[in-house]
């Protein structure tokens, strides 16, 4: 392969399921002896007690520990170098964050422990509300959802709700076409008809269209400011206005929140109701794709529609829930929602303030700018219109030469680095969406530029070595049509 | 700011490459009436140091040095600290979705392990790689159940744990879902002749917990026999995975819809938490979040791969399964080293210990008050009927530094003075027998003196 500044080969250790390892007798395991009686699980259980547990592995602990660390090498990953998946924000996960989270009595907290002796919680729930609400210009919150997704939910459950309580449920939800497929799938789990919204010619909501498409019959607009392109939506305030005139509430799909913090909030351009991704702007690890948390926030009107209990302060001063909330849409979740992101997200907060978060959403808009100076002219920018934290290529000008987009992505791997995010937002075909984040070095950047580069430069020379890409995994491209033709989706044995 | 890898001169030199004078130029295309000219009213930036202190305050306010004799969902189990050392590693740690296969093969490896434990533990034949928690789970198994029936109604135990049974109810409200609740008898268990009247030809699935909410353990044959004769799927949701090490798995449903948490998951006052969906191996294409596939690559080896996206929002949008996108893959790897540390004879040890525990603590409460649902067999949580209120009880406990059980009145009142006790491994002898001690005391002063009302714990 070329040779790249960033990227060299290194061993990589092959690596067994952990069952193919495990024999009898083995063990990873010692419970201390036990000071109450021994029972008879037969006695005690009849016909319910359980006498094997099948295939499960026996190892020790060292093969664990090997298995695992072995697995984690095969990984990429932002601790290694730059992930620029575009809505996805792979920012810094900052270590201080998994230190607090794991102090023993917030670790070890059992959820329904008495509120007299959980004020430590409570306080961490009440300072992060407090700072959301801030950081978003609305007026009241829940922390319960689970993830991005599930605020949406919660979100529309609310949006329903309050249609509800002024007499007309409304049916059905505008959607950008440019907006990301929970958006459209969370509408119909509300039971609401999803209407589609066609974007103009620079990227945006068709505000005439809006006009044209908005009525009684719509309960509200799910829109992602910045959009899935990276584009600040320049009249928001017209869809703003346009929405509630005819009594329509505006859902923000806060997936990009990262180019607003600090810089602008969207409870001052019209924003009825919107979610924030915890593991996104807030510095929460994806973990390889969980636990994230999303925080739904809402104007006063929507409050009394909030999942239940919130977050109060009592007469005594003291902290508690409150679970009497009459008009409540319900609950989302068990508990309180993901409350270890909590505490991650709100020392993510403590450790910037408000200089750092600002310098924060700058450095992330600054890079995306960057980027997109720098990749100019090697691939195709379908939309001109200025770019907020993320930028959005096509594969336009590879495509003559039989190279797509997922191609180029795999040949950035053998750079080094993560690729971009493929083939979303639908609206541009062959989509090289990326989002750098702030946590990019000039150097890192740089790199990744000069990779690209290379590429756009391979794919007009040597197609063949891009789509037959990735040469430097341990894999090389998997054959996903036999996965999803003849599933194989547990081990089972010889 | 330390998080971030520019000086004033990598900014200005940037700034310059793009034709801006500074990157605030950058955020023109904001109408300048919505941006945002002060600064936010945010605690101002902290050392690291500081960060450390206020919540190690924050941990301090949080219940330090009390014995905890609850469960309802949430279990204090140990955690072997491979657990930690092997999550905190930056590449299961700092990576997304496994989407680019090539290089997330760790993340989807164990992942594949994680499907396999679960399918081998539960007795299904697929699990998917998790959900949100237990009662999104549970949800989640109600609406496949739907879509695999063309039913539109469910049967609802009323011993399924009531917080999942409310998320249940917020997540039916608008699929034209109606829900049916079904009481539990004198042994704890679900009603059969009460679920046999409930069942309808539109019932699409009967959902029950086992071990149910109080600890009692369902007859699961039974259930799934009454529910099939009526053509309708049995979801069995399972609260308390540790159950399964000695627990007859519940072959006979039709989805498992678990809850992992204690399978090496902190109890994190509630979450990240670890819901699990598994099925029988027919019912893949209904099934909601995403499942890890075995496959090979160009060289004909061995590699794994997110499949069965059809099902899916970024795929289908308004017509997929669920909207389900980001999951709890981290935590599922906490329970997949938790699985493989005990194994096929830990597992089975471990959940004895809890179960002899529980054991224990029944026989000594049971001198003290009245101890419910003794007619059928239990794992390691036990409801238990006082003279006195549940919470005034509680509240004695808590000056003596012990937490008592759940008070059950907020969920079901019908049941009096019950409270829902929890023993695990880490309930010392000891603690059972101090607060033994202590029950005995106040039920004797309760015998002989009007009930004092006492400030309620919750």
């Amino acid at each position: 392969m070329t040779m790249t500044r960033k990227a060299t080969r290194h061993v990589n250790q092959n690596e067994g399921l952990i069952f193919e390892k495990s024999s009898p007798g083995k063990s990873a395991w010692r419970l201390p002896p036990l000071d109450v009686p021994e029972v008879d699980a037969e006695k005690l259980l009849g016909a319910a007690v359980r006498k094997d547990l099948g295939q499960m592995p026996e190892v020790s602990e060292i093969e664990i520990i090997r298995h695992f660390t072995r697995l984690s090498t095969w990984n990429y990953a932002i601790d290694l170098g730059m992930y620029p998946l575009g809505s996805c924000t792979m920012k810094y996960n900052p270590r201080v964050n998994e230190v607090v989270v794991r102090m023993d009595r917030l670790a070890n907290a059992h959820p329904y422990q008495p509120e007299k002796i959980s004020q430590g919680a409570l306080q961490i729930l009440k300072t992060l509300s407090d700072c959301l609400l801030e950081i978003t210009g609305m007026d009241a919150i829940t922390l319960q959802p689970a993830a991005g997704a599930q605020g949406e939910m919660t979100g529309l459950l609310m949006v329903r709700a309050y249609h509800q309580a002024q007499g007309n449920a409304r049916k059905k939800v505008l959607i950008p076409d440019s907006a990301h497929g929970t958006n459209p799938a969370t509408a119909a789990m509300v039971g609401y008809a999803v209407e589609n919204l066609k974007s103009n010619d620079r990227g945006m909501v068709d505000v005439a269209a809006l006009a044209a498409q908005m009525n009684e019959d719509v309960a509200a607009l799910m829109l992602t400011n910045p959009n899935t392109l990276g584009v600040f939506e320049q009249e928001i305030h017209k869809i703003a206005d346009l929405m509630h005139a005819k009594g329509g509430l505006l859902y923000m799909d806060g997936a990009n929140m990262n180019a607003l913090v600090g810089k602008a909030r969207p409870g001052d351009f019209g924003v009825d109701v919107m979610h924030l991704n915890l593991h996104k702007t807030f510095s929460t690890p994806h973990g390889g794709g969980g636990p994230g948390s999303g925080p739904v926030a809402v104007k006063k009107g929507l409050e009394p529609f909030l999942p239940a209990p919130v977050v109060i302060t009592k007469a005594d001063g003291t902290l508690g829930f409150e679970y009497n909330r009459p008009q409540t849409v319900g609950r989302v979740r068990a508990f309180y929602g993901n409350f270890g992101m909590f505490v991650r997200a709100l020392a993510y907060i403590f450790a910037n303030g408000p200089d750092g978060l600002r310098q924060t959403t700058e450095d992330a808009v600054l890079n995306a700018n960057y980027i997109r100076k720098g990749l100019e002219g090697a691939f195709d920018l379908p939309y001109q219109t200025p770019s907020m934290h993320e930028v959005v290529f096509s594969d336009k000008l590879q495509l003559k030469n039989g190279i797509r987009t997922m191609d180029l992505a795999k040949r950035l791997i053998d750079y080094g680095f993560h690729p971009y995010t493929t083939a979303f937002p639908l609206i541009v075909p062959g989509a090289l969406m990326i989002e750098p984040t702030e946590s990019e070095s000039k150097e890192e950047l740089d790199l990744f530029i000069e990779a690209m580069r290379a590429i756009a430069k391979e794919a007009e020379e040597e197609p063949q070595k891009v789509l037959d890409a990735p040469h430097s995994t341990r894999v090389a491209r998997l054959d996903e049509t036999l996965a999803a033709r003849k599933p194989v989706l547990r081990w089972k044995p010889q | 700011m330390r998080y971030l890898p520019k000086s004033p001169a990598d900014r200005e030199a940037m700034c310059k490459a793009i034709g801006v004078k500074s990157s605030d130029d950058l955020f023109a295309p904001i109408p300048a009436e919505f941006r945002l000219a002060r600064d936010l009213k945010v605690p101002r930036q902290m050392a690291e140091v500081e960060i450390m202190d206020w919540f190690q305050q924050r941990s301090r306010e949080n219940g330090e040095g009390y014995t905890v004799f609850l469960g309802a969902g949430a279990y204090h189990h140990y955690r072997p600290v491979v657990i930690d050392a092997l999550v905190s590693r930056g590449e299961f740690l700092t990576s997304y979705t496994p989407y680019q296969a090539e290089i997330s093969q760790g993340t989807l490896q164990a992942i594949f392990e994680f499907q396999t434990m679960i399918c081998e533990l539960t007795g299904m034949d697929v699990a998917n790689a998790s959900m949100y928690d237990g009662s999104t789970a549970a949800a989640e198994a109600i609406m496949m159940a739907v879509r695999l029936t063309g039913r539109n109604r469910a049967v609802l135990a009323r011993s399924v744990h009531p917080e999942y049974r409310e998320v249940i109810g917020t997540y039916a409200t608008h699929q034209g879902l109606p829900l049916t609740n079904v009481g539990f008898g004198e042994n704890g268990r679900v009603d059969m002749a009460a679920l046999e009247k409930a069942i309808t030809p539109d019932t699409a699935c009967v959902l029950i917990q086992s071990p149910n909410f109080f600890g009692t353990i369902e007859d699961v044959a039974a259930l799934a026999d009454l529910a099939h004769r009526h053509g309708a799927l049995l979801v069995v949701s399972i609260a308390e995975a540790i159950s399964l090490g000695i627990v007859n798995p519940p072959r006979e449903a039709d989805i498992v819809a678990m809850e992992a948490q204690s399978f090496g998951v902190p109890l994190g006052f509630g979450g990240p938490y670890c819901g699990v969906l598994a099925t029988r191996e027919k019912n893949i294409r209904q099934m909601p979040g995403r499942l890890a596939g075995q496959t090979v690559d160009r060289k004909g080896k061995r590699g794994f791969v997110l499949t069965l996206a059809t099902r899916e929002q970024h795929i289908r949008r308004e017509k997929a399964t669920s909207n389900i996108c980001t999951n709890q893959a981290l935590v599922a790897l906490m329970a997949t080293i938790f699985m493989t540390v005990y194994g096929r004879v830990g597992l089975r040890e471990l959940a004895k210990q809890n179960l002899a525990k529980a054991a224990y603590a029944v026989g000594h409460f049971g001198k003290e008050a009245k101890v419910l649902f003794s007619g059928a067999p239990r794992f390691h949580e036990f409801v238990m009927q006082t003279q006195e209120d549940a919470s005034v009880i509680n509240s004695r406990l808590l000056g003596h530094r012990i937490v008592g059980g759940l008070p059950l009145k907020r969920f079901y009142p019908e049941l009096g003075n019950a409270s829902l006790w929890c023993c695990t491994e880490m309930t010392p002898r000891s603690a059972v027998d101090t607060a033994c001690g202590l029950l005995s005391e106040f039920e004797e002063t309760a015998k002989t003196s009007e009930p004092r009302m006492q400030e309620a714990t919750r």
